[in-house]
């Protein structure tokens, strides 16, 4: 697994085109991912506001505008979802980090197979201009929702969507082109590209994560790929694979799509659980508790992901006896979910903890993620399902994994990796003080969800004021609605705080957070080619406060001090 | 007090009551962990001069949060186990009931009564659109299906949900146990008048219910 070192000279003469476009550069590929992820958090959240407005206030103008209709109400909610899943948080976890930390944090020069990287951006790029395109054609935008159940979906005559529909899909297709192109690059740089004496036990868990998260995304994508393709021959050919006319089958989708939608499931939250290991082993200044066992619970959690789609289907009428099954492959996911948080509670167990931002969001993550996983132990119970499925208990349970999950944890990150990526500092008391109030509206504006859900409001309803039974939560979705709008608002201190400290911030110093990975070992921001020499790696990631150093911190490529005699240090194999 | 909507079916009470187990279980994990985070990052915040103690795990930690986890998860499937089969096994439905035909499309829902005869697929039927009329504390069977897209059939204080499939006849039951008006809501996503699919649901007395159909089938 040795690379050549000789790297960074030859690609100096590149124009700005190859270098800041087109570029083969995995850093500069994350961070094209990163600011195409954010402009997408911000239409998403646009939407989410849309949605909320009418909600509040159904039927009423949205100040400075028209009223929502109920179909456009349709597209927005059908959008949100996509948005959110397959353009903001899936490529600000994955397409950032993956891109940016595995090279960086193995000691390779780049990606295996750099070129494929930059394809796999700009496909990635096209699908969000189509996707973004079908808001605006004749019909509008597809309006079945992001899980796109036919025969609603199949026919424009159910949805009055042609067009858009038809977008949808083909957006969605280009999205999977480029997530498998970016898988296929991910797994052979792990496997190939590791640096002399990085074997996979001294990987850090984002890595670990990243890597299980490629190999889920390489196999559940296909999966998705062949669903819309033949969704999009049912719109447009006449065939009738979902389309009960002619004998098929509208249950095969929801098989077909959670089958895939499952494990993307997964892979919006392992990499997170990755990178939150790593700030939370920084920020305490403590190995990671249980590092193996950390790694096998990854691992676990994605075989499990494999085996549970059909607890979406609990009430689609498929056998009562797979609902059984399936009801426990769900709870046995609870297991492994709650190893992880016990984990990360043993880390900060006795360390000696420095709050900087990226700690703080990793902290939230921890907090809210718990919510999450909890709730989710509700809706695995079959029986309890029957009532809560298709309410705001599930809207509640899905927004405190990807928002209070993926999404802190992508805060964090950003917090974490900035000085690297960028050269400068964010400004920390600004970072502060968006994490408390992101965290404070967060949970005024989804732990209430849950209310609603149990109260039986249905989800993807336009109006609830048409339900008598729905009368008296009204004053709680109006509540909700001016949460939602607080975090927006709360996002407002990290935009400045990133374009400021983009220009203004202070200098990065080559290791600003006392971090033991390869990536702080390079000068802020990383050269083209990483490593002026290869690296070699004598330990794990998490050797923090070790009393065989006089600092808490021990880097990766530390050579040995000569006072570790037969001292077993964590990752070493035995 | 009562988070969820009043029950009035027979097995509300079996599946509130997991509801609560589960909330009770999770809820003190809920409180253990977050006061467990909090109480650690209050304690072991940075001070100068300290360092944090070298610790790399524990099998016997590990050992303990992977197996109680997994007592509480097999306890919560097994009490959800009975519940759910009683309400969705088809082989588990009650004998000796009113047998309808609910036919939902967008957006509505069409009931079909087996008239005086009792006999769903005779001449005397009748379908009745966005009303749905049951006797109060007899067991109802229903045939479920659409004519277009999937629907599903939610009545919150029965706790009964169930997609209407197009192409397929699926079975439910409920028992109604208290006299009274509901609202019949489609809990999935079918097209622009997705809200306004909504119908009502009167649970008569039995002799009420009787004269209610012998009007209707009068009338028809």
């Amino acid at each position: 697994m040795a690379i050549a070192a000789t790297v960074g000279e030859h690609h100096d003469e590149q124009s700005f085109i190859r270098r800041y476009i087109f570029s083969t550069d995995h850093k500069i590929i994350g961070i094209q991912f990163l600011f195409t992820s954010l402009v997408f958090l911000l239409v998403g959240g646009v939407m989410a506001l849309l949605i909320r407005w009418q909600l509040a206030y159904p039927g009423q103008a949205v100040p400075g505008g028209d009223p929502v209709s109920p179909k456009f109400y349709n597209s927005l909610v059908t959008m949100h979802g996509t948005v959110m899943v397959f353009f903001a948080v899936m490529p600000l976890l994955v397409g950032v980090y993956s891109n940016y930390l595995i090279p960086l944090k193995l000691g390779a020069p780049d990606m295996a197979f750099p070129r494929l990287n930059m394809l796999s951006f700009w496909i990635f790029v096209s699908a969000g201009i189509v996707a973004m395109a079908s808001l605006w054609v004749e019909g509008g935008a597809a309006g079945a929702g992001w899980t796109a159940y036919p025969p609603l979906s199949g026919a424009p005559r159910y949805s009055g969507v042609s067009l858009g529909q038809q977008m949808w899909i083909i957006s969605v297709l280009l999205f999977g082109a480029s997530s498998l192109l970016g898988s296929v690059n991910y797994i052979t740089t792990v496997i190939n590209m590791r640096a002399p004496g990085m074997t996979l036990f001294r990987m850090p868990l984002s890595i670990w994560s990243l890597f299980i998260t490629a190999i889920l995304a390489l196999l559940a994508v296909p999966v998705l790929a062949a669903a819309v393709i033949m969704l999009l021959f049912d719109q447009t050919l006449g065939t009738t694979f979902f389309l009960p006319a002619d004998g098929g089958q509208p249950l095969l989708w929801q098989h077909l799509f959670w089958f895939f939608g499952h494990p993307e499931v997964y892979i919006l939250i392992l990499p997170a659980m990755g990178i939150v290991s790593d700030i939370i082993a920084n920020g305490s200044r403590k190995p990671v508790f249980g590092y193996h066992s950390m790694v096998y619970a990854i691992i676990t959690i994605a075989f499990l992901g494999w085996i549970v789609w059909g607890h979406h289907m609990f009430q689609s009428g498929m056998n009562p006896l797979l609902g059984t099954t399936f009801m426990i492959s769900t709870m046995a996911i609870a297991i492994p979910s709650a190893i992880k948080v016990f984990n990360w509670l043993g880390t900060i167990w006795r360390g000696n903890i420095r709050f900087h931002t990226p700690m703080l969001f990793a902290v939230g993550f921890v907090a809210l993620f718990t919510v999450g996983g909890l709730s989710g132990i509700f809706m695995a119970s079959s029986s309890v399902d029957i009532f809560i499925h298709d309410t705001y208990f599930i809207v509640a349970h899905i927004h405190y994994v990807l928002f209070g999950g993926s999404l802190m944890a992508a805060f964090a990150a950003i917090y974490f990796w900035f000085p690297k990526m960028f050269g400068k500092m964010m400004n920390e008391k600004w970072g502060a003080i968006h994490f408390l109030l992101t965290f404070i509206s967060y949970n005024l504006a989804f732990f209430p969800m849950h209310l609603l859900g149990m109260g039986g409001h249905m989800r993807r309803i336009a109006d609830p004021t048409m339900y008598e039974f729905l009368q008296p939560l009204q004053p709680l979705n109006r509540f909700i609605t001016i949460s939602v709008f607080l975090l927006f608002v709360a996002q407002l201190p990290f935009v400045v705080n990133l374009f400021w400290s983009l220009f203004r911030g202070k200098k990065a110093p080559l290791n600003p957070w006392d971090d033991n990975g390869l990536e702080w070992t390079v000068p802020s921001p990383a050269p083209h080619g990483n490593f002026a020499v290869t690296p070699t790696v004598y330990r794990g990631p998490y050797e923090f406060s070790n009393p065989l150093v006089e600092e808490d911190y021990w880097p990766q490529n530390a050579p040995p001090n000569g006072r570790e005699g037969k001292a077993a240090t964590i990752g070493a194999e035995s | 007090m009562d988070w969820l909507p009043a029950a009035a079916s027979t097995y509300a009470a079996d599946l509130d009551r997991i509801f609560y187990v589960i909330l009770a279980i999770t809820g003190v994990i809920f409180v253990g962990v977050e006061a467990t985070l909090l109480y650690f990052l209050i304690k072991y915040r940075g001070r100068e001069g300290r360092k944090a103690t070298y610790i790399a795990g524990s099998n016997k930690a590990e050992v303990i949060w992977t197996v109680t986890p997994a007592i509480i998860i097999v306890g919560l499937a097994v009490a959800s186990q009975g519940v759910w089969s009683k309400v969705k096994n088809p082989d588990r439905f009650p004998t000796d009931a009113l047998e309808l035909r609910i036919e939902a499309r967008q957006f509505a829902w069409g009931i079909t009564y087996p008239g005086a005869d009792g006999q769903l697929g005779t001449e005397d039927d009748f379908q009745r659109f966005n009303e749905l009329h049951v006797p109060v504390d007899k067991p109802v069977v229903f045939e479920l299906t659409s004519v277009d897209v999937v629907h599903s059939f939610f009545v919150p204080e029965l706790r009964i949900k169930q997609d209407a499939v197009p192409g397929l006849n699926l079975k439910a039951w409920f028992q109604a146990t208290q006299v009274g008006e509901y609202e019949i809501a489609c809990a999935e996503l079918c097209g622009v008048g997705h809200t306004v699919m909504r119908a009502r649901m009167f649970v008569h007395p039995r002799d009420e219910f009787q004269r209610w159909v012998t009007e209707q089938s009068e009338g028809s």
